[in-house]
């Protein structure tokens, strides 16, 4: 491939990719992101093709692999286009039916479609699944499209071309106020607005006039991967904010800190950026507009705490990473003392569509304050689990019950855990609640970077808050007093609430534990630590004080604090629990009522889990 | 020049003075553990915590070895919030190195009077005072810090004496835990009540005096 001198030369590429291309033709495309890896899409993407090649129909039908749609759940995805009729859970058993009946002849195989679980019928095209309906999928829709390791797939949706308008027709100010009149505000989990950090860091003084650009790829929260679908699916969204980004502010310098742990992500960032450089579009003198650019991949080394930005610097330099006071910003002094700007992917990905498209349209999305669509991740005891992505200001309701279908296994909805192993709960009163930086502020919780637990009724809120405070305090830098030594005891106190050893006092203490954490901690991860335990509390006291005063867990979930019973009504006498018992406590003939010896009982729950007729008790 | 005001006096102090200098030359004592003069500031054990007032009704915690003075910060060194957040931090340093004399010294001056978490001596405050010496006063950077969290520790690189290291002792000198230990092996929750503790010893009325002998946990009071 020639290298591209001039936006008229990339305009040209895009015509003959478009003449290329019959938007008639069959297309296969299976989605092989993580998620569908993880339930085997490869082996359905192999058999596709080998059984194309061995029905001579190659030449006649595409065949293409995406990132993640985002409906995780019903992985592995294949998608057969120009109808877009879409098949859910495709083994490589499967690959012969679809290609001799819709493929060769367009009949729909029923037995593979989408079940609405509402009405019970069937759905044949994709943009028609429930789940997809009150999304806006302003970034995330392009990934059905495009193959990662193919740029001519971006550059035919229109790729680059925010670009070619901002090299060509716009002078960094203008791109600087084009994004401070979106009100873009960084998808990071603080939200603050882009367009100052850009600003402070194009006029923070360098004395060798370098200055770098950062993309925050070190997404660790648990249950959280909007980054990894977005690197995975669409890098060169990302590297085409960068670009944007660079030029504002006269960066030349350019680093993607991401997770080793994603591989993937990784590798398709890795080709991404090879091809851009092919294409003229990363390195010297960028479509022939004098502009040096490029981006260098950097793996974190597995440290949570590195995706904080001070951390992330120090860890890109070669040093511990762990945080330092940020008296003085990363804008006028950060990487190598230079100026630095620092976003995170979903932001950078949104800047090539606020250029495109106009800062006016961008700020008819969402709400007063923040604007534009935030992916979340939408995960837990929910019926579809996957990536979302809506409007800012849509009601947790709507993400919960229209989005994702209700709570699974018909049980009660209890709180909605949102941000990551820092942010709060949020309970079921607030249900109403407009989801945005804001509003999920003011309620003891945080947008963080879009991951959303659901919870049931089956879930302790003091166990869950447990589970979190133990994250953090394995991924705290163990630099600061409070964090390290705070977030250790509050752990402490957490382990005996919930092993039936609270007293009285342990709420206050915990609250004012959290009160000095949040208050005197150096950055932000033990400004937010305490947030699950505060929240909880807020909004769970009575489960806590069940939890020390009754020495009882109302969910049922503390292991020293319930007993499993067998329930004479209920029980059958089947004999199921007994034969699966890992202990071998429970006794019983057939058809006489079991009984469970307290002394061999683990209470892991199997029991009640493989009883049919609701006869095992937790108490 | 550089103008602040610190407990409600106004004060000109050159640019790039730390807010804990600034208060030094007032007179004010601002108590410190990590800081040394001759060392960098680390900012790690919060114990020198001042509010920074912004606005009416906000304000922050921030550590006052590591902060910067910036024309018209108002600054607060003694306030209830302050005070309250420097009280939880020693009394944390304490549960988890019981024997520094440091330590104990400055939680009879502030009047804590017992320690309500777990005691777990790790023998180490992690302060960070040895590194930076090793690595700023001898230019040798012999130790570092190894492992995160509660994993912490300060260590060789791979647990060997390495060629950087001049056995200077210095690392030893400068703790302030190695530096004066707490020998007294009474400790009544979680305090030594010792030389200078004149702190009054909260304990529970039925074992008040009791002759019982009382473990490094102390008594607990219900």
């Amino acid at each position: 491939m020639k290298k591209l001198g001039s936006a008229v030369e990339l305009e040209q590429l895009r015509k003959k990719i478009a003449s290329q291309r019959d938007p008639k033709r069959t297309c296969i495309v299976t989605s092989v992101g993580t998620c569908g890896l993880a339930r085997g899409a490869a082996g359905v993407a192999q058999a596709i093709s080998a059984e194309l090649k061995k029905d001579g129909l190659n030449g006649s039908v595409d065949l293409r692999t995406t990132g993640c749609h985002g409906f995780c759940e019903i992985e592995p995805v294949v998608v057969i286009y120009p109808k877009r009729i879409v098949y859910q859970h495709v083994t490589p058993a499967d690959v012969p039916e679809i290609i001799s009946e819709t493929v060769s002849k367009g009949k729909i195989i029923t037995r593979l479609l989408y079940t609405n679980p509402a009405t019970g019928r069937k759905i044949v095209r994709e943009q028609t699944i429930p789940f997809y309906g009150k999304q806006y999928r302003l970034l995330t829709d392009s990934i059905r499209f495009i193959d990662p390791h193919n740029i001519e797939d971006y550059i035919a949706l229109g790729g680059y071309s925010a670009l070619c308008k901002v090299l060509f027709d716009m002078h960094p100010e203008e791109v600087l106020d084009e994004i401070s009149r979106s009100g873009l505000r960084g998808r990071g989990g603080a939200g603050f607005p882009t367009f100052r950090k850009w600003e402070s860091a194009r006029n923070a003084p360098s004395y060798d006039g370098i200055r770098y650009v950062i993309c925050n790829a070190d997404e660790g929260d648990p249950g959280a991967y909007m980054d990894r679908s977005l690197l995975e699916g669409n890098p060169h969204s990302v590297i085409e904010g960068m670009i944007i980004g660079a030029y504002t502010m006269g960066s030349h310098h350019g680093y993607v800190y991401v997770r080793n742990e994603y591989p993937l992500a990784v590798e398709n960032l890795r080709i991404a950026l090879d091809q851009a450089r092919q294409y003229g579009l990363l390195g010297r003198n960028i479509l022939g507009s004098n502009f040096d650019f490029d981006i260098k991949i950097s793996r974190g080394g597995g440290a949570f705490i590195c995706g904080e930005s001070t951390a992330l610097m120090a860890s890109l330099e070669g040093r511990i990473g762990e945080p330092r006071p940020k008296h003085i910003h990363t804008a006028l002094k950060g990487l190598y003392g230079r100026p630095t700007n620092l976003n995170n992917v979903e932001t950078w990905a949104n800047v090539p569509l606020i250029i495109n498209r106009g800062a006016k349209w961008y700020t008819t999305i969402g709400t007063e304050g923040s604007k534009g669509t935030k992916i979340f991740s939408l995960v837990g005891k929910i019926n579809n689990t996957g990536l979302v992505e809506v409007p800012m200001g849509i009601t947790l309701r709507e993400m919960v019950y229209d989005i994702g279908g209700g709570i699974r296994g018909g049980k009660k909805f209890k709180a909605v855990q949102t941000g990551g192993p820092s942010g709060g709960c949020i309970p079921e009163s607030l249900i109403d609640l407009p989801i945005d930086f804001d509003r999920l502020a003011e309620s003891g919780s945080m947008m963080g970077s879009g991951g959303m637990i659901v919870m049931d009724e089956g879930t302790c809120m003091v166990d869950m808050a447990r589970y979190f405070v133990k994250f953090l305090t394995e991924e705290s830098c163990g630099k600061c007093v409070p964090c390290r030594e705070g977030l250790d005891r509050m752990l402490d106190i957490l382990t005996d609430i919930t092993e039936g050893r609270g007293k009285k006092e342990d709420i206050e203490l915990l609250e004012e534990l959290g009160d000095v954490i949040k208050e005197a901690s150096l950055c932000g991860l033990g400004g937010t630590a305490p947030n699950p335990v505060l929240s909880t509390i807020r909004y769970f006291r009575d489960e806590y004080e069940a939890h020390i005063t009754d020495r009882r867990c109302p969910a049922g979930v503390c292991k020293a604090l319930i007993t499993f019973t067998v329930d004479a009504v209920n029980c059958t006498g089947c004999r199921v629990c007994a034969r699966e018992c890992p202990q071998g406590a429970i006794s019983g003939e057939k058809k006489e009522i079991h009984f469970i010896d307290q002394g061999k009982c683990i209470k892991c729950g199997l029991c009640r889990d493989l009883c049919k007729f609701d006869a095992v008790l937790v108490s | 020049m550089i103008e602040l005001t610190i407990d409600g006096t106004k004060v000109r102090v050159e640019k790039g003075t730390s807010v804990l200098e600034a208060a030094k030359e007032m007179g004010i004592t601002i108590p410190t553990l990590c800081y040394y003069p001759g060392l960098s500031s680390y900012g790690e054990c919060r114990v020198c915590l001042v509010e920074v007032v912004k606005g009416k009704n906000r304000s922050s915690l921030e550590a006052s070895c590591a902060m910067p003075v910036e024309q018209g910060l108002v600054i607060r060194t003694n306030s209830e919030k302050a005070k309250k957040a420097r009280k939880l931090v020693v009394e944390l340093l304490i549960a988890s190195c019981p024997t520094s004399k440091t330590l104990q010294d400055m939680a009879s001056n502030m009047g804590i009077n017992r320690i309500r978490f777990k005691i777990k001596d790790r023998g180490c405050i992690l302060c960070g005072r040895c590194v930076r010496y090793c690595k700023e006063q001898m230019r040798s950077g012999g130790i570092g810090f190894v492992g995160r969290g509660t994993s912490r520790r300060v260590a060789t690189a791979f647990g060997v004496t390495p060629a950087e290291c001049r056995n200077c002792g210095g690392c030893e000198w400068i703790c302030p835990v190695c530096e004066r230990a707490c020998t007294a092996n009474n400790l009544i929750n979680g305090l030594c009540g010792g030389c200078q503790n004149l702190a009054p010893v909260e304990t529970c009325a039925i074992c008040t005096g009791c002759s019982e002998s009382v473990g490094a946990h102390g008594h607990t009071v219900y």
